[in-house]
């Protein structure tokens, strides 16, 4: 294949991750601005049958690798074949997504390219001398930075999950697929445990939808009437730093600046004052709602919506609002 | 063990971001000066490893030197020894040039493990510990929320969209820390280790003494660079739903926005 931009690709129980989906839409829309075509880099346990549907994104062309030895992503497995493969198809600019993986497979892939890859872009621009920028948030998301690479440094950047819009699937669409003769070296790392958990439960930073409470929710146990309301909204349920400090919710629900940092498009604030590490991590969602008995709270100057009462009151009253409507459509 | 923590100095959480007149760096005049969180994470796990085994920890960073106070702050914490990497033929070079001299300075402690933040809260890269361990030739584990080490392994948790993943190295590796305070909960400088840190070991190191060539580091050798920076857009003045409702038609009100204005449920 001539010029090409080159996707990485996320595979995880039988499918690709929607990550990748978004990974492939916004690879094909900087080839199509710079006028190249698109391949992806499909390394994986179980991914060849899947490999000629990224397709229907745009993808010409598949290389594929599917070994079991390949089933959950190793640096000492993946960086060399990717490297690799790179370096054998010299692409213009490289997209993976900014996974905890792909995050790691990113980075090693710049130091050991001797390109320098940005982490966690949330928009590429491509400019009139077909030029690459890509903006990523800084602060956990208090200000934004464009950046560029130098002349003749492909760019390599990791894409944040749940920002770029997809693509319409043209099902009709397969990409050619080409097996990867390499072998997969030994790791030195090793998976003693895969627990995925099978609830069903949202992941924070892939959400469309968060409910988060916070110290206002006064103990763990009230937590219930936030989950029934994210079990209506489809959401995933979020917390406050201090929240977690007190022991009531898993440390892997904290949203701010040393938390998560999501990006849903509705995000719903329960007792939570708004404070401004807080708000880092939450500011980029496109609609916020605060429910809070403080009229003076600054969550209430970051909220689309507020609401000033006892949320104890509220949100059952919310809870079944939603659950009318949800029923009635 | 011989443990490394690599560490940065970062703006105060609290801090309100201004940008720069040129508008490529942000005002760092006004700014309170702490160690990443993630880093201090780092440390608090370095320091239970030698309560167990044994060792010593040296610090180290890259900066001016204003970081000599967050390094002597985590030895206070604790740690033995600090190295300071400040070199003026390093303004402005990349970061991984700067994760380059991180390595080369590491390389010369021979450590058995080599701890890091996740990320930085500043500018929020989170992939210098992946870029020090492919320097170094070492594997990495990135994350981690529990350690367990027996001095040839490293065994770590870490959360996985949607899970929970434990991960075991072979030791000389880079681990990471994830997690928040809660997990962690880094230790508070005590006043006799306060004490003691001002006459702990504390070097400051420059390119050459380490092996590596200034004309590298000038910023002409740049591969990426910010071209500029900007604020998020201004969110429009929310309103607060009221107009004399009580609860159940604030709920139903909330509801009917959220379904035909914001078109979000
Ligand atoms: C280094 C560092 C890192 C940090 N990182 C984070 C982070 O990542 N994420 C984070 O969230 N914080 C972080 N913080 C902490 C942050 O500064 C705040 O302390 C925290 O966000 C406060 O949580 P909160 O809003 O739940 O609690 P509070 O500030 O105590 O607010 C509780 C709110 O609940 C309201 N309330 C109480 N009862 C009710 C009721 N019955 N009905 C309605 N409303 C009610 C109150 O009016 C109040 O506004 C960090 C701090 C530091 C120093
Ligand atoms: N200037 C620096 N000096 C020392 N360590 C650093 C520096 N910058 C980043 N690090 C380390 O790299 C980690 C990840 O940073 P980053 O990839 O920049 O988000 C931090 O948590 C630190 O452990």
């Amino acid at each position: 294949m001539s010029k090409s931009v080159c996707i990485i690709t996320e595979f995880r129980n039988g499918d690709f991750r929607r990550v990748t989906n978004e990974v492939a839409s916004e690879g094909r829309r900087i080839a199509d601005a710079l006028g190249v075509g698109l391949v992806a880099l499909v390394l994986g346990a179980g991914v060849s049958g899947q490999a000629a549907s990224l397709g229907k994104f745009g993808v010409e062309k598949a290389y594929v690798l599917d070994d079991p030895a390949l089933e959950h992503y190793m640096a000492d497995t993946f960086v060399p074949i990717a490297a690799e493969m790179i370096s054998r198809i010299a692409p213009v600019a490289v997209l993976l997504p900014a996974s905890v993986d792909g995050r790691d497979l990113g980075a090693r892939l710049g130091a050991r390219l001797h390109v320098t890859l940005l982490q966690d872009v949330i928009e590429v621009r491509v400019d009139d001398n077909k030029k690459v920028k890509a903006k990523w948030p800084l602060f956990a998301g208090k200000c934004f930075a464009w950046c560029e690479w130098a002349e003749g440094v492909p760019p390599l950047l990791s894409i944040r999950p749940n920002v770029m819009q997809c693509l319409v699937a043209d099902e009709n669409r397969l990409a050619e697929v080409e097996k990867i003769d390499l072998p997969v070296p030994p790791s030195r790392t090793r998976v003693v445990k895969y627990d995925l958990d099978t609830s069903g439960k949202v992941e924070l930073t892939e959400a469309e939808v968060i409910v988060s409470g916070g110290r206002g929710m006064k103990e763990a146990a009230n937590y219930t009437i936030i989950e029934e309301l994210a079990g209506v909204l489809g959401a995933a349920v979020g917390a406050s730093r201090a929240a977690v400090d007190a022991g009531w919710r898993p440390h892997s629900d904290q949203v701010g600046q040393t938390g998560k940092v999501v990006n849903p498009n509705l995000y719903v604030a329960v007792g939570i004052s708004g404070a401004i590490q807080h708000l880092a991590g939450m500011g980029y969602s496109k609609y916020i709602v605060a429910v809070n008995k403080d009229s003076d709270a600054p969550i209430f100057s970051k909220a689309d919506y507020g609401i000033v009462e006892d949320l104890f009151k509220f949100i059952p009253a919310f809870t079944e609002e939603v659950r009318k409507l949800k029923s009635s459509c | 063990m011989n443990i490394v923590v690599v560490i940065k100095q970062t703006p105060d959480t609290e801090t309100v971001i201004k940008i720069a007149p040129n508008n490529r760096q942000i005002v760092t005049s006004d700014i309170k000066w702490i160690i990443n969180p993630y880093d201090e994470f780092a440390i608090e796990g370095a320091l239970r490893l030698k309560e167990k085994h044994g060792g010593t920890v040296t610090v180290m960073s890259y900066g001016p030197q204003r970081v000599v106070d967050a390094l002597r702050t985590a030895l206070a914490m604790g740690a033995d020894d600090a190295v300071l990497i400040d070199d003026p033929a390093m303004k402005n070079a990349d970061f991984m040039r700067v994760t380059r001299s991180l390595a080369a300075a590491t390389r010369e402690k021979n450590p058995d493990i080599i701890f890091m933040g996740s990320r930085t809260v500043d500018y929020d890269q989170g992939q210098r510990g992946a870029i020090l361990a492919e320097m170094l030739g070492l594997p990495h584990i990135a994350l981690a929320v529990s350690l367990e080490s027996d001095g040839s392994k490293v065994v770590v948790d870490r959360p996985i969209e949607g899970g929970r993943v434990t991960i075991e190295a072979s030791l000389p590796a880079v681990v990471t820390f994830g997690g928040s305070h809660a997990v962690w909960n880094p230790r508070y400088a005590s006043l006799p280790g306060i004490m003691k840190a001002k006459k702990k070991p504390l070097a400051i190191r420059k390119l050459q003494d380490l092996g590596l060539d200034p004309a590298d580091f000038s910023p002409d050798q740049a591969r990426i660079r910010i071209t500029s920076i900007e604020m998020p857009p201004q969110r429009k003045a929310g309103k607060i739903i009221d107009g004399g409702l009580d609860t159940e038609g604030k709920a139903r009100e909330l509801t009917k926005l959220l379904r035909e204005e914001a078109r979000v449920i």
